[in-house]
């Protein structure tokens, strides 16, 4: 295996800019790695070999010729499918988007392009976000680089499992209840979900629009930071973007990586441990706590009484939204057309036709519960009851963060599970985002990264969340927390993981 | 096409039994330069779907940004209709399939309209004011326009393939609702079409959109029910779609009002539905039924952020308005000094700008009202076309009326040179010289007219020598005929006189 696809985006974009290896070299090396282990992971859906060397090559051009470039120019990225991108297949994981073409660019697609990072290609995904497993992806599973009859968590297993298996340095994920974090919890590696507003939307595939965020996917929290700064800030396109700029991340990082939290107050959130936690994810939780407190940061204790409603809430206000965002996907425009094999072909039955044959079981399920919670004469019960709960996390976390500067908890309460084990039982399946969700709801900026590998051997995360428009502090503490854990390993967790089986 | 026959009452039968009560929703298209929630130029006549980006086509991963001029637009109708506008308001989602709407559901507004609680005053023919009250104004999308191609009437009925047009689709439009219109009674058609001619009024006077009837710009449902009597609770009522002609929302009304009428008679029950109109019968007939299948799934817009105009700045629109029709017609008849009937002759014949036009070209009111009303009228009437349509311009009468005043023009010649006007010779004074029409101010023919005269008769100089002024007259007419009527009579007396040594 080439060693550039195990560096980390910053140290790579050091050696671009310092002339030791070109854009081009770096993308093929990526290439070659998907070539090699994506057979067995399935981190992705597309691959865009020719155009991910022409950028490098243009971009190596450019370097020679003396421009300016971005600090990532160069670094090789991976994007999940959920976001559009011009003339390249975006399938969101369903069928009823086959073949679709989109013709215009996400504006984080169009940052990326003007900075000149190549674009590996399009990641696996749960249907239209769906699921903390990825099983829900119409174009098969995704495998867990350390243990590939796992899951890689979801709905972003593509983006977290590409970043570990060292397919792509950089990879963009979408997170509307954790599923950019505990993709990253259960595969070892770092992501980030920015406050809402803080990346812009536009092209993001919608699945609930008040809560999708999205964010960066990486191996380290400086990757992180330097990706969020780079797909961040203000969009005129995006009504819900905030028009300020982002605050200092990458120097956030930095700072952190000094390893003191002197007069950093960090909250444990009561209501996010205890019962349902695997015991190897709280042990490596406090020990990370105690890590933090020998950094010099105060550890205080908090409750947010309310985050025992965030499950059922978030149930309803994710289905009621995605069932108006997905209602444009009818087969009269774009994506997959289904004409009834008898009777008339009327619009309805071919919207009836399309939808029934183009859509995931998981999907429908969602569908039906949010046009249910909808429904006249049920909307105050269900969809304005639970936006009131959503008011209550709102006032939880801004109590909370009275007392506390981040907060802190497990990122999900359990290690990887095997493949098919939850796929029946939804429920259980929607447990995986308890602690990730409310941050969601409260529209909270929140970061995963390893804390260590829990009794089975696999990794867990560590989650960190601040107050809106303070991304600043995950990273301050996130990137304190890495370097204090490294220290302890000698080395990144995901220098632990089994080595993949290299195809030839 | 067939259709069953429908009993009817007379419509003045059906209004002495039963009290009507109308309600009415108008859809205005704003002319702003771009969509509702996107950049496309919200034109009119493109190819079609070249009127589009991501957004107007509900494309994946599309998000919607509201225009800020139609908010202000939508403010401006607000303040026009003596409405409140909201401090905060949101858009709603409204849910349901229909190829026509690219998401799939129509981003309107639902429980928080930009402007709600207002009136507006609407003047009848006969110069009676009623006062309509409006429930709201809301700003929303327009859906894109569906072609039905093969069936035999154009609907989708019968039809073997549709096309979309998504040109229209995001088109910002305001929908304003009234309350409930009682006490209207037999007249109820008549303050119908009065109430969207108002409103076509005051969207042009407020330059919000084109309001052109013809082109779809202003819309109108009309919503129709009867009661026993002006004090028993609200009939069912029935919704007439796109009723899009004044005298379409009279005739829909009247319709409504007889059709119910004899199904109350027979002892049945008005069901509450949609209706078509047809404006080739002037009937309507079942569209769907509204019941509790036809839900839309309201909820706040969540890819919008809350509205909430600055208060500093509506009072800068409210302070901008231009002048309301009502309030011009008050100052105009003022300044021009008509009666109470005159000024609603000229409304109603649309004269006002003409008039207007016609005095600011220097002729006085009640020429210019005299000219528009009498002559113009007529020939209007004869063609069948609009006064504003006739080939002369306000500019053209002022100049013909100045040629009156200074006396080189009287009655009779001025109705001449108009002829020639109407009839493309060009200006007045072009007609005047190319058919010689000025009045003859030289003495020497008309003396030798007025000698001519007295000597056919000459009995009659002595007449008048002696104090008989009674033969005058004869011998003016006799010279104003030799002089094929362009002499200035008043001169010509004068010279009778004189010529006799009266």
């Amino acid at each position: 295996m080439s060693d550039l696809t195990r560096l980390s985006a910053a140290a790579l974009a050091e050696r671009l800019r310092s002339g030791e290896v070109s854009s081009v070299e770096a993308t093929r090396a990526h290439l070659d790695r998907i070539a090699a282990v994506d057979g067995a992971v399935h981190a992705f859906l597309h691959v865009s070999d020719e155009d991910a060397l022409a950028t490098a090559a243009d971009i190596d051009a450019r370097r020679a010729a003396g421009e300016e470039l971005h600090l990532l120019a160069g670094v090789p990225i991976a994007v999940k499918d959920v976001v559009v991108t011009k003339g390249v297949p975006t399938t969101a994981g369903s069928r009823i988007l086959e073949g679709w073409l989109p013709p215009y660019d996400a504006t984080l697609v169009g940052r990326i392009k003007a900075a000149g990072l190549p674009i590996l290609g399009k990641t696996n995904m749960d249907e239209f976000a769906m699921g903390s497993s990825t099983e829900h992806s119409a174009y098969g599973n995704t495998h867990n680089p350390w243990d590939l009859t796992r899951i890689p968590g979801g709905s972003g297993g593509g983006s977290a499992a590409a970043v570990a298996a060292y397919e792509a340095p950089l990879a963009i994920g979408t997170d509307t209840g954790g599923s950019i974090r505990q993709p990253a919890a259960v595969t070892g590696s770092v992501g980030v979900k920015p406050t809402y507003g803080s990346v812009s939307r536009y092209g993001l595939i919608a699945l609930a629009s008040s809560l999708d965020q999205a964010g960066p996917v990486t191996r380290t929290v400086l990757d992180s930071a330097l990706l969020h700064e780079l797909i961040g800030g203000h969009d005129p396109l995006d009504s819900t973007s905030i028009a300020e700029p982002l605050p200092d991340l990458v120097g956030a990082a930095r700072l952190g990586a000094n390893r003191d939290l002197s007069g950093v107050r960090v909250g444990v959130i009561t209501e996010l441990q205890g019962e349902g936690y695997q015991p190897g994810v709280l042990a490596r939780f406090h020990e990370s706590l105690e890590l933090l407190q020998r950094a010099g940061a105060q550890v205080v204790e908090v409750s947010c009484p309310h985050f025992t409603y965030a499950l059922a809430a978030y149930y309803l206000i994710l289905p009621a939204e995605a069932s108006s965002n997905l209602a444009k996907f009818d087969g009269m425009r774009f994506g997959l057309r289904v004409e009834p094999s008898e009777g008339p072909v009327t619009a309805e039955r071919v919207m009836g036709a399309t939808r029934g044959q183009g859509f995931g079981d998981e999907v429908k399920r969602r569908i039906i519960l949010g046009t249910y919670a909808l429904s006249a004469g049920y909307y105050d019960a269900y969809y304005g009851s639970a936006q009131k709960v959503r008011t209550l996390i709102q006032r939880d976390f801004a109590a909370a963060f009275e007392q506390a500067d981040v907060l802190v908890s497990p990122t999900a309460p359990t290690t990887a599970f095997k493949l098919g084990e939850k796929l029946d039982d939804p429920l259980a399946m929607y447990l995986n985002d308890v602690a990730t969700i409310p941050a969601n709801l409260a529209g909270v900026p929140g970061l995963s990264l390893p804390s260590g590998l829990s009794d089975d051997g696999l990794p867990a995360g560590f989650q960190v969340l601040a107050p809106a428009k303070a991304d600043d502090r995950l990273y301050r503490v996130g990137a304190a927390l890495e370097a204090l854990l490294e220290d302890e390993w000698g080395g990144p967790l995901l220098a632990q993981a089994p080595e993949l089986e290299v195809a030839r | 096409m067939s259709r069953a026959t429908v009993d009817l009452v007379d419509y003045d039968e059906a209004v002495a039994r039963f009290d009507p009560v109308i309600g009415i929703e108008v859809h205005v298209e704003l002319g702003t330069r771009t969509k509702m929630f996107d950049g496309a130029p919200a034109g009119f006549g493109e190819e079609p779907n070249t009127s589009v980006t991501p957004v107007s086509l509900g494309l994946p991963g599309s998000l919607p940004v509201v225009n800020g001029t139609a908010v202000e637009y939508a403010i401006r109708i607000g303040l026009a209709l003596n409405c409140s506008i909201a401090q905060t308001c949101r858009f709603a989602r409204k849910n349901y399939f229909y190829p026509d709407v690219p998401k799939n559901f129509q981003t309107s507004q639902y429980d928080e309209p930009i402007a709600y609680d207002g009136y507006v005053d609407v003047e009848l023919e006969d110069g009676t004011v009623f006062r309509v009250e409006v429930e709201r104004a809301h700003m929303e999308e327009d859906a894109g326009k569906n072609t039905h191609v093969g069936g035999a009437t154009g609907r989708i009925h019968g039809a073997e393939y549709s096309l979309v047009d998504y040109n229209r689709a995001g088109i910002p439009l305001v929908e304003i609702v009234t309350r409930p219109i009682t006490g209207a009674g037999a007249r109820a058609p008549e303050v119908a079409r009065a109430y969207v001619q108002t409103l076509r009024d005051l969207f042009r006077a407020l330059e919000v959109s084109e309001a052109r009837m013809e082109r779809g710009n202003v819309r109108a449902d009309v919503n129709v029910s009867l009661r026993a009597t002006p004090t028993s609770p609200l009939g069912t009522r029935t919704e007439t779609k796109n009723v899009n002609s004044f005298r379409s929302v009279d005739r829909a009304v009247r319709y409504e009002v007889s059709r119910q009428a004899a199904v109350l008679d027979a002892g049945g029950s008005i069901v509450q539905e949609t209706r078509h109109w047809h404006e080739d019968t002037g009937s309507t007939t079942s569209g769907r039924v509204k019941s509790d299948a036809e839900d839309y799934r309201y909820f706040p817009e969540p890819d919008l952020v809350p509205i909430a105009p600055d208060r500093a700045w509506v009072e800068q629109i409210r302070a901008a308005l231009p002048e309301l029709p009502a309030a011009r017609r008050r100052r105009l008849q003022g300044e021009w000094g008509y009666a109470d009937a005159e000024m609603r002759d000229v409304v109603n014949a649309g004269a006002i700008e003409l008039i207007e036009a016609t005095v600011a070209a220097g002729a006085a009111p009640a020429a210019a009202r005299k000219w528009w009303m009498g002559e113009l009228a007529r020939t209007a009437k004869e063609r069948e076309i609009e006064l504003a349509d006739l080939p002369i311009t306000p500019a053209q009468i002022g100049a013909l009326q100045g040629l009156v005043d200074s006396g080189r023009l009287n009655d009779k010649l001025a109705r001449q040179v108009l002829e020639g006007v109407l009839a493309g010779e060009g200006d007045p004074d072009t007609v005047v010289a190319a058919r010689g029409l000025e009045i003859v101010s030289d003495d020497g023919p008309l003396l030798a007219a007025i000698d001519e005269a007295l000597a056919a008769q000459p009995d009659v100089a002595d007449k008048i020598r002696s104090g008989n002024l009674g033969p005058v007259g004869a011998v003016i007419g006799a010279v104003m005929k030799a002089t094929r009527g362009q002499a200035d009579a008043a001169r010509v007396r004068e010279l009778v006189l004189e010529r006799v040594g009266a």
